[in-house]
């Protein structure tokens, strides 16, 4: 790790989270751990089957079962708009989100909720549920994206025709949206070329895999006003959803938010809520509701399963002249697909004159896909990477090499539109080769990958407030979920701000009664945007407490500064004041006007676009085609790390999801369309024994716009893995096998058609 | 169906409570005794979420009934501490950022303890095949594994 030169008190330091000690010893709340007296729980009904029309829904049966409080259907709720509306990375349909929540007219994929019922066990609900009599007509089902595609494919909406072509379509289709980004003349490019290499990759749908699954405790009273604990990325997020979907005003729900255990983008939007509201509502009592592990798999998150064609051209130098990609990425079962950060990222770590992407949004007859960690850039980038590596190789290149030849820098115009700012992809790939790892020479059957990795990273809304209790203490609330450690980060930069110390500080996650919107915790903005906030807060409490000392010492404000904590006169002519501190302000507040606060609510603007680069190694066994990951290190441009403890955890954790990615993981489809894998033991993500450490440099270039240099880490380190291991596999077995996963099937077989 | 009454140890304290015969100890912990601390990740043993020690033995309890654990000792995240002062592996944990999400760290907790108790000079191959039943998805597990040997270390060093 390279440590930096020692410029801040807090920030940069390996704090305990404030967190921490609920979070060991089992006391902290997470969305299933509520209970409240005469609560019920809820249980939700899917459809067996991929693609069916509901032609009815019997549920006296299982209303008339004694202890069940409530059952459900769309019939319940009210019809939505078609209305989109931004939310996470991407446009909400409010009408194909309640669909979503609630299947009315058909059922989409297996897996997708029909039904709800709440009853006083979960043992009586689960049998209430297997009464609901749902009659459904089976339909032709798609589940590939390619297959999606073709003219004769079942189509899943009938009232849709492919958006961004001109004329519109007068067939509706399963394409939803075409996007294209440009730059110069693709073609021309490649005509200057000495080298073109075209590929087509695949990759599988996979599974956020967080651990805790979704989770919700909600409770209506008679007045209308809505409780609801649960567990996500945003309870903002949560109140507006429900609010839209539900019709009930935003100021009569409060959200919660629980200690989440896991996202990675897959706890962006809503499954259960609206449906414990309305179970809640209909029961009269609070009711819970918990999904299965299976219900996970089926029915929430997962992203896109993709088909996509690379197409790049260098010169014989390595000099990239021309790149061209066309990526269809599946959206599941509406619209949404994460095509768009797909075709935006993929070219955008090199500085390229002549670039063509176009993408296509695809629905079948999958779970809809929600955000995952960076969403589409994986994808996108996975084949990019593992063109340039090819690139690299054929013209006998390093592999660090010819990305620092044409690395995006300052200055760079990317195709998807912005022109580069201080950016440190250059620094990663320094710091990548400067490594022993890179330098350390490989045995038999082994082989090394390079892949790097880009990411926006965004801001937008949050709030934060500090306020300096009578005993000089300090209670800092924001609304930003705390996925993993985002509580320390806010307390150091606070602690850094005002001068005190951070222990003094207490972070709190507020209800959405208790401060204001804050987009949802994703994006990699929390540190970024929502750090932004609490430092504007904590300069807001700075001027106030410079006032109060003003006021007592009978001077201008501007003849008092804020140093170290304590108010002290700008310069002798002002006057020979003691300086006094936060605490001895706090205490004679009361005399001085009042309690001392400091807010902001802000839309955080200039987010700083991050790279990473990774090196792994592998080893594959040639009689069993398994690969084991032998070595692995990540680099990442962080602007600043606040918490570098927390900073590695989110580089490493990332490059782990990649690495499973790249060679495990995988949805499975039986020919009927239902998932054959819904399950740990089937859909494997990596364990303990799989890996080695995951060494984590961070380098730091600061980010100009944010008061400490923040760029945001969390979605970077999921881009690079997926081509890094996979260029590591062709250097080891000579074979590129352009899909993923890496299975020891796939493997084999590769190795054998080489022979 | 009648429940049954069942007496146990739970945390060196005497406990009892009633379940239905087909009621795994997780759900009893959680729901009939109120410790919310052990998680449920998949109920079908294969995330270890759910760890508890039962007579000194790492189970996992969701594939453990709740009447199994009658005239048994039961050992659980929210015992692990003794009062205020934290289990050496809790406060590595703290100080090394071995949790980011926390909704794993119970059960890999009680595992890392389970192993530790036996074994105080793990390699790092033992440790990573002892806790390959924890998943975890945040962290990648470098932090953990870490965090575990250096408990161990210092634990031999004491
Ligand atoms: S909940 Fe018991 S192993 Fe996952
Ligand atoms: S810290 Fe989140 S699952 Fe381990």
């Amino acid at each position: 790790m390279n440590e930096q030169p020692k410029q801040f008190k807090w920030v940069g330091t390996r704090a305990i989270r404030p967190d921490g000690v609920d979070k060991v010893t089992g006391r902290a709340m997470y969305g299933a751990d509520l209970s409240l007296p005469g609560m019920v729980e809820g249980k939700v009904v899917r459809s067996p089957h991929a693609h069916a029309r509901i032609i009815s829904i019997d549920t006296s049966k299982a209303e008339a079962l004694n202890g069940v409080t409530a059952v459900i259907t769309a019939a319940d709720m009210p019809v939505a708009d078609s209305k989109p509306v931004a939310s996470g990375e991407a446009m909400i349909n409010f009408k194909d989100l309640a669909n979503n929540v609630l299947a009315r007219e058909k059922a989409l994929y297996e897996g997708q909720a029909v039904a709800a019922v709440a009853a006083k066990t979960a043992d009586i609900a689960e049998q209430a549920a297997a009464l609901i009599v749902v009659n459904y007509e089976v339909l032709p089902h798609v589940i590939d994206v390619m297959e999606a595609i073709k003219e004769d494919a079942p189509v899943l909406h009938d009232d849709m025709f492919t958006g961004g072509v001109k004329p519109k379509p007068e067939k509706a289709s399963n394409v939803a949206n075409r996007v294209e980004f440009a730059l110069g003349d693709a073609d021309a490019g490649f005509a200057a070329a000495d080298l073109v290499i075209e590929r087509q990759f695949t990759t599988e749908p996979v599974h956020q895999g967080y651990i805790e699954p979704h989770a919700v405790v909600a409770d209506m009273n008679p007045d209308g006003k809505v409780d609801v604990f649960c567990s996500s990325q945003g309870h903002f997020m949560v109140r507006a959803f429900c609010s839209q979907l539900l019709h009930i005003e935003m100021s009569k729900i409060k959200v919660t938010a629980a200690e989440i255990g896991g996202g990675f983008g897959g706890k962006t939007t809503v499954y259960l809520e609206p449906l414990a509201i309305m179970l809640s509502r209909k029961s009269g009592r609070p009711v819970r509701m918990t999904m299965s592990r299976e219900e996970v798999f089926r029915g929430s998150g997962a992203t896109s399963g993709a088909a996509m064609t690379i197409k790049m051209g260098a010169t014989k130098d390595g000099k990239i002249t021309g790149a061209y990609a066309e990526l269809y990425l599946q959206a599941g079962a509406f619209p949404g697909s994460p095509v768009g950060p797909a075709a935006m990222t993929a070219f955008a770590p090199y500085d390229l004159a002549n670039v063509k992407v176009v993408g296509f949004d695809v629905v079948s007859n999958r779970q809809k896909v929600v955000a995952y960690r960076a969403p589409g850039a994986p994808i996108s980038e996975y084949g990019v990477e593992s063109v340039v590596d090819e690139l690299a190789s054929e013209l006998g290149i390093d592999p660090i090499e010819i990305r620092s030849m044409n690395g995006a820098k300052e200055g760079t115009q990317a195709a998807y539109g912005v022109k580069f700012g201080t950016i440190g992809f250059q620094e990663t790939l320094d710091a990548a080769k400067a490594t022993e790892h890179f330098k350390t020479p490989l045995g038999p059957n082994q082989g090394r990958g390079v892949a790097s990795g880009f990411w926006f990273n965004i801001g937008g809304e949050s709030c934060a407030g500090i306020r300096i209790n009578e005993d000089g203490s300090i209670s800092l609330t924001e609304g930003s979920p705390d996925i993993g450690g985002s509580r320390a980060s806010m307390a150091l930069m606070a602690a850094e701000t005002l001068g005190v110390d951070y222990n003094k500080i207490k972070p709190s996650v507020v209800d959405t009664d208790a401060t204001g919107y804050h987009f949802v915790t994703g994006g990699s903005r929390v540190t970024f945007a929502t750090g932004m906030a609490v430092v504007e807060a904590s300069k807001a409490a700075i001027d106030e407490l410079r006032a109060r000392a003003a006021q007592i010492w009978d001077v201008d404000v501007e003849g008092v500064v804020w140093e170290d904590g304590h108010a002290k006169p700008a310069s002798t002519n002002v006057g020979d004041f003691e300086p006094m501190s936060l605490a001895e302000l706090a205490k004679v507040a009361n005399k001085t006007g009042g309690p001392i606060s400091g807010h902001a609510d802000i839309n955080a603007k200039g987010a700083g676009p991050a790279f990473g680069t990774h090196i792994c190694d592998v080893e594959v066994d040639p009689d069993t085609g398994h690969v084991t990951v032998l070595r692995y290190t990540a680099v990442q441009d962080a602007g600043r790390a606040i918490h570098p403890g927390y900073v590695e955890g989110q580089i490493q954790g990332g490059a782990v999801q990649g690495i499973g990615w790249a060679l495990n993981e995988e949805y499975i489809y039986d020919e009927n369309g239902c998932l054959e894998n819904a399950g740990f033991l089937d859909y494997r993500v990596p364990v303990a024994s799989d890996l080695p450490m995951i060494d984590a440099i961070i380098v730091e270039v600061p980010n100009p716009t944010h008061p400490f240099g923040v760029r945001g880490v969390g979605e970077v380190p999921i881009i690079p893995p997926l081509a890094a291991v996979s260029n590591a596999v062709a250097a080891a077995t000579g074979v590129r096998f352009n899909r993923l996963p890496l299975s020891p099937p796939t493997i084999l077989a590769g190795i054998a058609a080489k022979k | 169906m009648a429940k049954h009454h069942i007496t146990t140890t739970i945390n060196g304290e005497e406990a009892e409570y009633l379940c239905e015969p087909q009621e795994t100890l997780l759900d009893v912990l959680r729901d009939q005794v109120g410790l919310t601390g052990t998680k449920e990740g998949c109920s079908s043993g294969d995330c270890g979420a759910c760890s508890v020690m039962l007579d000194g033995r790492l189970v996992c309890s969701c594939l453990v009934l709740g009447v199994e654990a009658g005239g048994k000792s039961v050992e659980t995240i929210e015992g692990m501490a003794d009062g205020e002062d934290l289990h050496p592996l809790q406060q590595k944990f703290l100080e090394e950022a071995a949790l980011q999400c926390g909704f794993c760290t119970p059960g890999v907790l009680i595992a890392a303890k389970a192993l530790l108790d036996t074994n105080n000079n793990p390699t790092e191959t033992e440790v990573r095949y002892w806790l390959a039943g924890n998943l975890c998805r945040c962290t990648g597990y470098d932090k953990i594994i870490r965090a575990v040997m250096d408990t161990a270390a210092d634990m031999r060093g004491a």
